[in-house]
């Protein structure tokens, strides 16, 4: 792919900016994610804020839950448009592999970030 | 039991709606009235997608809650019933004595309204609408969340 893909971080409340600057700190990558949040947005408000945050290009969408506005939103969005996917249960570690892996197509960078934000949830013995 | 809450809700099922209220009200289903939703497959299993399995959720256009309403009031389980405009359930409860209360729940921003509270933006348009609802007799209080305290109508219209 000529442009690495771009992530966007879509959640409740700050959760969104939360993760990017975690990432930020642990990676130094700066340019990979763009967050937003669905703060005081009906569904048209949070889709204009979507189509700026994505900006016309590739992209994966990381939605913090399974279901609610986020959601909704993202896959309207994304409905019929090869260029972006999406994931939801966003964690910290998704992020991490994702911002170093952004040569994929956006469905393979999707089907990804799931696996590998599904491998960092653990029971580690205390 | 029967509905225990009908909300105006323009994100309509959301985690407000599923984690916020029901659990605390311990619902068995989830009324979903819109019209567009009600015609829209992919749309539906997205709002199922965010609530858990042994919650019923159901989809109706505005005609078919007209007639479902009195099943749905007698219904064992608890519910909550969430549209996402004020003319829904204007009509909802025109044409039925069985609403008596509606939380006013999330109605964001959007072009012609102003801010009422940090949840509700209303046109003057759907101000006036909800005092007529009011003046029928239902009473309409905000309340985004259970642990909220309920603003009565009159102070944010």
């Amino acid at each position: 792919m000529s442009e690495p893909l771009r992530g966007v971080i879509v959640s409740h409340a700050a959760v969104a900016q939360a993760l990017l600057a975690a990432v930020t700190v642990i990676t130094g990558v700066r340019d990979a994610l763009v967050p937003v949040s669905n703060d005081g947005c009906d569904t048209g408000a949070l889709a204009e804020r979507l189509t700026q945050a994505i900006d016309n290009k590739p992209a994966v969408l990381f939605v913090d839950l399974p279901g609610g506005s986020c959601l909704t939103s993202s896959v309207r969005l994304a409905r019929g448009q090869a260029n972006v996917a999406v994931v939801t249960g966003v964690n910290l570690a998704m992020l991490l592999d994702f911002v170093f892996h952004r040569d994929i197509p956006p469905a393979d960078a999707a089907r990804r970030a799931a696996e590998a934000g599904s491998r960092a949830i653990r029971t580690p013995v205390a | 039991m029967s509905i225990a809450l009908y909300r105006l809700d323009d994100r309509l099922i959301h985690g407000q709606v599923v984690v916020g209220w029901g659990k605390p009200l311990n619902v068995g289903f989830i009324v979903l009235v819109d019209d567009a939703v009600r015609s829209s497959a992919w749309e539906q299993e997205l709002y199922r997608m965010g609530v858990p399995a042994e919650i019923e959720v159901v989809f109706a256009s505005t005609e078919e809650a007209l007639q479902r309403l009195p099943d749905w009031e007698c219904d064992p389980r608890v519910g909550i019933l969430v549209a996402g405009d004020i003319e829904t359930l204007a009509a909802l409860t025109a044409n039925s004595h069985r609403v008596s209360r509606v939380n006013v729940g999330g109605l964001h921003h959007r072009p012609g309204r102003s801010e009422r509270l940090r949840y509700v933006y209303l046109s003057d348009t759907e101000a006036a609408a909800l005092k007529k609802l009011a003046a029928r007799g239902v009473e309409v209080t905000a309340q985004d969340v259970p642990t909220a305290v309920p603003v009565p109508l009159e102070d944010f219209t």
